[in-house]
């Protein structure tokens, strides 16, 4: 187990930097997961950390020792891969003990180890089988067992689980969870499915165009992004952003006729000279009424149903925002009700938070 | 109360229309065979008339320079013969003993050339381009060439060698330095081959099992042995074969740069066999030792190819 740093890491690819002056601290026994989109440079940062990649800038330390000089096995990591990288032409036991015999472990040791993980990822069938007969679901079981047989200071996993179908996906993912909590390995985890970031991590890393964007644990993040693409990246529907211009008696809400009233937004966000978008959850904008919700005028443009909740559409101009709601109205459906602890204001330039009191986050 | 079942009338209908698909089952049979039968009966005659009538000489006493004195039924008397003969075991030996060499020196030497050339580097293509040359040459050409090279008085090899005080060795004019140097020639003639199937396969494995093997603590021999070479087996394994079965029929090379000799040391068993044909026409003998060799090259060539679809089974 290992506290892992990166300092000021930067990894360039000639021109491009893949990975642009990343610091961050995991903690010995976290499980961090890096999170973002293609290309942000989240699997490039892992690989640096494993040493498939070398840094270009920057010091990557466990526990103190800076280690950016020492090969992959020097560095004692383990780590899963996106796409099969087992033995073809080994059996399952043989690939899971493969790390050990590279190391020249003593054969009564190995015996011990194998049944250990065996036993953890309940692998006893599987055992005399070639992973070309195996589902990709099992092929991944399989990769983890053979990185965690050997007690790695480090566990890295890059989208361990997106090559297997969703059902077992599920499954893998709650027994991830559970197996890390269990052996308390330090783990980096890169992933673009926010579901996985936030039912695995400890703390997300969020990152976007080979930056950090935000570092906070799950509920944070979800309920306190410090962006407009932390926003709009974690949650599902996506939050909606609009953009407020300045009237008599509030903000106009996009190019509608609906008016925010002005006490809605804190003084210290009205105060910004700057043009403001507010940014709202669909879960936080609702039909019916509630104790201290805004009321919007604005007309609800479709209804639909799915399951236990109404997801609704209201317009604003030329953009379609969107609401959810369990319960349902009767009445003419001719204004929305926001929740005011969802309504989060950016500064519509840059992107960043304003928070309540007015500094940016 | 009818027992006796009298087919009605929607039975005796499908009857006949099954009768009618049977008879276009056996129609079709025949078209099908009617549209093979040109290609079977080409290779009828290429193929089989061609190993009947060897393996029908062998057991007769024949001469293709004398037809006229006709066939004398000599049963296996040509097999006794040859295989009593310790001189045709000399042949056996000599080819073997070249067999090791020439197949040993090309999968090293091709196996490890093809491991270093996996990677992408400046001038690559041009090296493989230059590399199949050699392939390209008939192996007469090729035993001239070596031959011209290797001569004792004026060849380039002594030459450069009498630069490190080496003079005046007879390469062809011995036993064992024709046989390496007949080696030689056939591994400069052939390893690019190797060498070539070798990077394929090589290139073939995905950098994923590397890098995980990296990740794992594997040493480079550690990679090479464990991963790259059993990975690559069944590849590798069929240019073995393939070189095997050629070695072993070596011919041509010899004829150019020994022709033979000294006196008949160099000879292999085609050579032998070609000896017989063709300068003392004893035809029968002579096929009764081609019948040997096809069974022996046969027998090799199962035993490799079990193993190789047994590799295969595993993936």
């Amino acid at each position: 187990m290992a506290k892992v740093e990166l300092k000021n890491l930067s990894v360039e690819f000639g021109a491009f930097k893949a990975v642009d002056d990343v610091s961050l601290t995991v903690e010995d026994g976290e499980f961090a997961v890096y999170l973002g989109p293609s290309g942000c440079g989240k699997t490039t940062t892992l690989r640096a950390v494993a040493g498939l990649q070398n840094a270009t800038q920057g010091d990557i330390l466990f526990d103190g020792e800076r280690v950016n000089d020492q090969s992959p096995s020097e560095r004692n990591i383990a780590m899963v891969f996106q796409f099969v990288s087992l033995y073809p032409h080994l059996n399952i036991r043989e690939n899971i003990i493969f790390p050990l015999k590279a190391r020249g472990m003593p054969n009564a040791e190995i015996a011990r180890k194998l049944d250990w993980v065996v036993g953890i990822f309940n692998l006893g069938d599987e055992l005399k089988r070639y992973p070309g007969a195996l589902p990709p679901g099992t092929t991944q079981k399989v990769s983890l067992a053979r990185a965690v047989v050997r007690d790695p200071a480090v566990l890295l996993l890059d989208e361990p689980l997106s090559a297997i179908d969703e059902q077992f996906r599920e499954e893998m993912r709650w027994e991830l969870g559970h197996l890390q909590r269990e052996l308390g390995v330090t783990t980096i985890y890169v992933t673009h499915d926010q579901r996985e970031a936030m039912s695995l991590a400890d703390r997300i890393v969020l990152m976007n165009n080979s930056k950090i964007v935000q570092v906070a644990d799950p509920q944070s993040i979800f309920f306190n992004p410090n962006s407009e693409f932390a926003g709009n990246f974690i949650g599902s529907p996506s939050m909606n952003f609009i953009d407020l211009s300045p009237v008599a008696n509030g903000f106009r809400l996009g190019e509608s006729k609906a008016v925010l009233p002005t006490e809605a937004v804190p003084e210290a966000v009205r105060g910004a000279a700057r043009p403001i978008r507010l940014g709202v959850r669909p879960r936080d904008v609702q039909l019916l009424a509630g104790p201290g919700t805004v009321r919007v005028d604005l007309p609800i443009e479709d209804v639909f149903s799915v399951g236990r909740e109404r997801y609704f559409t209201f317009r604003l101009g030329d953009e379609i925002a969107q609401g959810v709601d369990a319960r349902t109205r009767r009445d003419a459906d001719t204004a929305i009700n926001l929740r005011p602890e969802g309504l989060m204001f950016f500064d519509a330039q840059t992107g960043q938070r304003i928070a309540a009191n007015g500094a940016v986050l | 109360m009818t027992t006796t079942t009298e087919p009605t009338p929607s039975q005796a209908a499908a009857m006949r229309h099954a009768k009618a698909k049977d008879r276009k089952k056996s129609s079709g049979r025949l078209m099908i065979f009617g549209f093979l039968s040109p290609t079977l009966i080409i290779l009828l005659f290429m193929v089989a008339y061609p190993i009947i009538s060897l393996i029908s000489y062998s057991f007769y006493n024949f001469s293709a320079l004398n037809p006229h004195e006709g066939y004398k039924w000599a049963g296996l008397d040509n097999y006794s013969y040859l295989l009593s003969d310790s001189a045709l075991w000399k042949r056996f030996i000599f080819t073997g003993k070249f067999v090791f060499v020439c197949v040993s020196l090309q999968m090293l030497i091709g196996i490890f050339v093809g491991y270093q050339l996996q990677k992408a580097f400046r001038g690559r293509d041009v090296i493989f381009t230059m590399l199949m040359m050699p392939m390209m040459l008939s192996p007469v050409v090729v035993g001239f060439l070596w031959r011209y090279m290797l001569n004792s008085e004026w060849g380039v090899v002594n030459y450069l060698l009498s630069g490190v005080g080496i003079t005046d060795v007879g390469w062809l004019s011995q036993t064992t330095p024709a046989l390496f140097a007949a080696a030689a020639a056939d591994t400069w003639m052939w390893t690019p081959f190797i060498i070539l199937l070798a990077t394929a396969a090589f290139r073939g494995i995905p950098d994923t099992i590397y890098e995980a093997a990296e990740v794992d603590g594997a040493s480079p021999a550690y990679k090479f042995f464990r991963l790259t070479l059993p990975m690559s087996a069944p590849v590798l394994f069929i240019a073995l074969i393939l070189r095997l079965i050629d070695s072993f029929k070596q011919y041509d090379l010899f004829f150019a740069l020994t022709g033979g000799g000294p006196g008949s040391s160099t000879e292999t068993v085609s050579f032998a066999v070609a000896k017989l044909a063709f300068s003392y026409f004893y035809t029968g003998e002579a096929s009764a030792l081609a019948v040997i060799l096809l069974f022996i090259i046969i027998g090799l060539s199962m035993i490799l190819v079990r193993h190789l679809n047994k590799m295969g089974e595993k993936y």
